[in-house]
């Protein structure tokens, strides 16, 4: 099974304004070399220059905060969904 | 020429023209917008705000809409309480409430957040208006979309209290309930996103949701008598509000409105059954760690908070500090202020004044300090939460004897 990874709009300008695209299995880090190699210059708005996930980004495997699983050492298995969220406010 | 220019990330600085968007593409920084103060601070005086209305709009040079307020004319300018007898309690001289319980017309200060919104909504061109809420955003969305004959769609966790859901009903919007907590709804509407072409409050509009919030902190000062106080404890969820109300008072002194500069220290008040934000001050930690929520203060339970870390550097910017309390806590928080104010005041209520008890008990005021607690919404949404903790009225017949034998019992009122 496909591994399907959300897309937000501030990032659709590199995914020619797909709002998913396809991954392979491995961790959110393969994962992230991997959009790179598609998408030449995405891994840059999500990670910042210390190689940690930046502050205003949040990434969910099946709808959990991988903050809440190992980070960036996550495993991605055939069938996950992932989705790529910026911070946003509320109340 | 117009009061504001565009939009600038937080974070990083890059600048983007005014438009519906909320996060900046190179970091994903929240966006704020750029006011033309060249323009703005000539015609802003003392004077020309008391001629304006009894309401957040005397302040609408300063807010980023161009033209008048199309929904919440009377939103705001709510009462600063002078709180003699809770300032008794907790040992300060000059302790005021700021009530927006009675904020016109959904009873919290998420009114002052919508009405700038949807203002801004109609000038963008939207019809539609959505939102993800905790509850208070939910009502007041609901309650000014009806005002504005805008089609609304609000998502909430399907948990909330019964009074918030009804309070949304009763506008005609559509509620969606969605089985998770407030994170899971909003990460859906951040799924969302733009794919229905609506105006969502919180994240399409949020740089402008959120400037309305500044009104809290400008209301308080002119209060005062164009004074900043010492201290304001708020309430977090998101983390806006605070330093919402920390940035209107720095531009009033800027435009040379204030009496004293601003002494004001910034105090962030949390539950500890989502303290995401509180944890990280107390910590003087650099990251904070999001939550999973766990409180009977639902209205602030957010366990991944947009604005934390503008929320952690405005209490450290300001050299205040932050508490959390527990469930328990929070009822006697909303007891307290109710049986010496006379204010019936939410979960959120009850959280901020036993936050400032605490903050008080750790000497971080002086005795005369002036100190402000920002009371952010209204008890009767949030019934449930005293529910079987307030006693029972006492059943009695209509006639003398039965009265003067219910006067014998010790069931009958303590004053406290
Ligand atoms: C009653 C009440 N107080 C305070 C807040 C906190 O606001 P913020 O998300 O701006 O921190 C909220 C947010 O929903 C609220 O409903
Ligand atoms: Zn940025």
């Amino acid at each position: 099974m496909a591994i399907s990874v959300l897309i937000p709009t501030p990032l659709r300008k590199f995914t020619n304004n797909q709002e998913a695209v396809q991954a392979s299995p491995g961790s959110v880090a393969t994962l992230l070399a991997e959009l790179e190699a598609n998408f030449p210059g995405m891994e840059a708005r999500l990670i910042g220059p210390d190689g940690e996930l930046r502050r205003f980004v949040n990434i969910y495997v099946n709808e959990e905060d991988i903050r809440f699983l190992q980070g960036l050492q996550t495993p991605i298995a055939d069938g996950d969904s992932i989705s790529i969220v910026p911070a946003i406010a509320g109340g | 020429m117009p009061k504001t220019l565009g939009m600038r990330c937080r974070e990083c600085g890059e600048e983007y023209p005014l438009s519906p968007i909320h996060v900046c593409e190179l970091c994903f920084g929240p966006l704020e917008v750029i006011m033309n103060w060249e323009e703005i601070a000539p015609r802003v005086s003392r004077k020309s705000i008391q001629a304006g209305p009894p309401s957040m709009w005397r302040y609408h040079d300063l807010l980023p809409v161009e033209g008048p307020p199309c929904v919440g004319h009377n939103v705001g300018f709510t009462p600063l309480v002078k709180a003699e007898r809770l300032g008794k309690k907790l040992g300060l001289n000059n302790l005021y409430i700021k009530n927006d319980a009675v904020n016109h017309p959904t009873l919290s200060f998420k009114d002052r957040v919508v009405a700038t919104a949807l203002t801004k909504a109609r000038e963008f061109g939207f019809d539609t208006v959505a939102c993800a809420s905790t509850g208070n955003l939910a009502n007041s969305v609901a309650a000014h979309a009806a005002e504005g004959g805008f089609k609304a769609y609000i998502f909430i966790p399907s948990d909330l209290e019964q009074g918030k859901v009804l309070g949304t009903l009763v506008y005609g919007a559509n509620v969606l309930a969605v089985k998770g907590n407030y994170d899971e709804v909003n990460r859906l509407c951040a799924e969302a996103g733009g794919k229905y072409g609506w105006a969502f409050v919180n994240i399409t509009l949020r740089p402008y949701y959120g400037d309305g919030s500044k009104t809290f902190g400008y209301e308080i000062a002119e209060q005062l008598g164009w004074r900043a106080p010492d201290h304001i404890v708020v309430p977090c969820a998101g983390g806006s509000l605070i330093s919402k109300i920390y940035k209107g008072l720095n531009e009033m002194n800027r435009l040379g409105l204030l009496e004293n500069g601003v002494p004001t220290r910034m105090y962030a008040a949390q539950a500890t059954g989502c303290s995401p934000i509180t944890t990280a001050i107390q910590t003087n930690a650099e990251v904070f760690r999001p939550q999973k929520p766990n409180t009977i203060a639902k209205s602030i339970a957010i366990g991944n908070p947009a604005d934390g870390y503008v929320a952690m550097d405005t209490v450290r910017k300001s050299a205040g500090w932050a508490a959390d309390v527990t469930d328990d806590e929070v009822i006697e928080g909303i007891k307290l202020l109710g049986s010496t104010e006379g204010i019936f005041t939410e979960t959120a209520g009850g959280v901020t004044v036993m936050v400032t008890k605490k903050l008080a008990e750790q000497g971080r005021f002086g005795a005369d300090d002036l100190v402000v607690i920002a009371i952010t919404g209204n008890g009767l949404k949030t019934q449930e939460a005293v529910q079987g903790h307030l006693g029972a009225p006492v059943l009695i017949q209509p006639n003398l004897d039965a009265l003067d034998q219910a006067l014998q019992t010790d069931k009958l009122l303590q004053v406290v």
